[in-house]
């Protein structure tokens, strides 16, 4: 069998609230200096849900896609490192700036292109934009089934089954093959790669395709091919200043808190 | 300018949910002089037209097909571009629900269109649409409008106002085809949610972070909202606490668990990081204990306590007895 894991660098969303920019005259985040950028980490876990099939089951092949600049080799590397057998990157110009659209269309065009793929794992969000569409629009692109925000998969006999985190509780699914799924951080952690494999993933060449290479054209993708027009990127504003309530014990403060609580009728 | 406006409605017991409330009203506004429209489907659909009317829909496209009961994504979308493509609609508006999400990317790339995701604010600027969003783990907002028609948009849950019910208000009823066929089978089902009061009803939300050590914080912050009453206080936790397994999932706070807006939020040894805070924010005063006189949560919160949970909590539950 063979797999894509589709995998996005994005700037890290650890980085400390008083440490995020933006550009208004860009419309983009300010990389904050000295934060490297990192794998998002649903995509992490996407990785980690195809791994486990492949250790269970004979013969899967596990390709990372990314769709990015040259700096996203460092995403393709971790999740190679990880246990991954072939890296991807679609690098162009032409696919800057785009949307979850145009996103899905390079994706799904490049897992077409590959030609054998039986599943598409993805993470349930990208990190940056939290948007959560992209592995819906490749499913709908390819004509697939997909289910999102999986804590469990499985993959055998031709069908894909899935445990779906609801708001309400867990659902199982089951469909056939070729199929999409989403992943969420309740499968558990991804593994950490040895040093050895890092160093073995270091090693591996990553296949690059441009926009050329899958047969875009070049207005159907990135900023031009965009259906979703960014207007205004901005740092909402958070309410006033906080009041620390004073003490010299625990039970003075408690009493303090409580009695303004109940003087401002919340309580 | 006019637009016709269809909601995809969510029924819950004695008919639509206060979110498809909510989206009626938005649509109202949208509409600007078009049609307002609704899907409802569902063996119970039709009875809960009638509260859609009185929420500002003026049809209701409804098919009480009993295969719609359990949402299967597939089958909904193809029920819901029916309604789209018989009502012209102009704009698409459904919740961020388990729903909306599967819905809303599935209806947008097979309409060859766009979804904006989890909007929180929906306006007319001049004629064109514009929606706004959270991004970036609830550091930035981010406003977009649309390049193609239909404009879809998921909504979170009381990020708009319902219109007042326009008391015995009625409307057309269009039936919509039965469910076609499903790849996807539905095998199984797990309810987990907590007892009593929900998290997203609750008017005192209380919730527990990493800072509690282990699972049995967890009980010093139940005994808390037990203290403040089983009828006003639900406990949250953030997803640290819900990664290590010391509290349900379904109890989780933030971008990728519950979005609460409840008028008091307590934060128990919780750091207050962006996707936390994305969950909790709206809420009208929020209140923070933590050993950590830095730590973000205090940017957010109205009042806080520097010091353990250990010796705060339980003087909390004491002074809340007196
Ligand atoms: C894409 C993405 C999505 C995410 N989604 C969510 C989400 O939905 N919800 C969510 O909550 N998080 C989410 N996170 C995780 C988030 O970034 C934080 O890692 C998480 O919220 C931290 O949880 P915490 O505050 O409980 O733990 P920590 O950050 O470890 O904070 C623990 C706090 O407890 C305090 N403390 C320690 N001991 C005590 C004591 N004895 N008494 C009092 N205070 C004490 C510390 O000072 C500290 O402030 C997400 C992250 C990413 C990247
Ligand atoms: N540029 C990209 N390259 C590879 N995968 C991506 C890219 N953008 C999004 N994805 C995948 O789609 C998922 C959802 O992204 P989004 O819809 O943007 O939130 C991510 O978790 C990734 O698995």
């Amino acid at each position: 069998m063979h797999f894509v894991v589709c995998a996005k660098q994005i700037p890290d969303p650890e980085t400390p609230p008083s440490a995020f920019r933006i550009d208004a005259s860009t419309n983009a985040v300010v990389p904050a200096p000295g934060i490297a950028p990192v794998l998002s980490q649903f995509d992490a876990i996407a990785a980690e849900a195809a791994l486990r099939i492949k250790e269970a089951s004979e013969d899967v092949k596990i390709t990372v896609v990314s769709m990015g600049q040259e700096s996203a080799q460092a995403a393709i590397k971790q999740v190679l490192a990880m246990g991954a057998d072939e890296g991807l990157l679609l690098d162009d110009p032409a696919f800057l700036g785009g949307d979850s659209y145009t996103t899905a269309r390079v994706l799904s065009t490049a897992v077409q292109k590959l030609g054998d793929v039986d599943a598409v794992f993805c993470g349930r969000q990208a990190a940056d934009w939290d948007m959560g569409q992209v592995g819906l629009g490749i499913a709908t692109l390819l004509g697939w089934p997909a289910a999102i925000i999986a804590k469990d998969v499985q993959v055998t006999d031709g069908r894909m089954s899935a445990t779906r985190v609801m708001a309400d509780g867990f659902e199982s699914v089951d469909m056939p093959l070729p199929a999409v799924v989403t992943v969420s951080n309740e499968l558990g952690d991804p593994r950490y790669p040895k040093l050895q494999q890092i160093m073995r993933a270091a090693r591996k060449t990553v296949t690059s395709w441009s926009a050329a290479d899958l047969d875009l054209d070049p207005s159907t993708v990135g900023e031009a091919g965009s259906r979703l027009k960014l207007e205004r990127l901005f740092i909402p504003e958070v309410g006033g200043e906080v009041e620390l309530i004073d003490g010299d014990t625990a039970q003075e403060k408690a009493e303090g808190l409580v009695a303004k609580l109940r003087e401002a009728k919340i309580l | 300018m006019a637009r016709n406006v269809l909601v995809v409605g969510e029924l819950e017991a004695g008919g639509i949910d206060s979110t498809t409330a909510e989206l009626l009203g938005a649509a109202s506004r949208l509409a600007d002089g078009g049609d307002v429209a609704v899907t409802l489907l569902g063996a119970r659909s039709a009875e809960a037209a009638a509260g859609a009317f009185e929420a500002g829909a003026a049809r209701a496209f409804v098919s009480s097909d009993a295969g719609y009961d359990e949402f299967r994504p597939d089958q909904w979308a193809e029920a819901v571009r029916e309604a789209v493509g018989q009502s012209s609609a102009d704009v698409v508006l459904m919740a961020q629900s388990s729903a909306g999400r599967d819905l809303g990317p599935r209806l947008a790339f097979g309409l060859d269109t766009a979804v904006g995701m989890d909007c929180i604010a929906l306006e007319d600027d001049a004629g064109t649409l514009k929606v706004t969003r959270p991004c970036y783990g609830g550091n930035a907002n981010a406003t977009y409008s649309f390049a193609t028609a239909p404009a879809i948009a998921t909504v979170r849950a009381k990020s708009q106002d319902p219109l007042p019910p326009r008391e015995g208000a009625s409307g057309e009823l269009v039936e919509l085809p039965a469910a076609g066929d499903s790849r996807t089978q539905i095998t199984g089902r797990e309810l987990a949610v907590a007892e009593g009061l929900q998290l997203q009803d609750a008017p005192i939300v209380v919730s527990g972070g990493r800072g509690l050590g282990g699972p049995e914080g967890f009980g010093v912050v139940e005994e808390l909202a037990a203290t403040i009453g089983t009828d006003k206080a639900a406990v949250g936790a953030s997803r640290a606490a819900c990664d290590l397994g010391w509290y349900p999932v379904s109890q989780q706070v933030g971008l990728t668990g519950k979005v609460v807006t409840p008028d008091l939020y307590v934060a128990i040894a919780i750091s207050g990081a962006s996707q936390h805070m994305a969950g909790c924010s709206g809420s009208k005063t929020i209140v923070a204990v933590n050993r950590d006189p830095d730590a973000n949560i205090f940017k957010a919160s109205r009042w806080g306590i520097v010091g353990d949970y250990k010796e705060v909590v339980p003087a909390l539950i004491e002074a809340l007895k007196e």
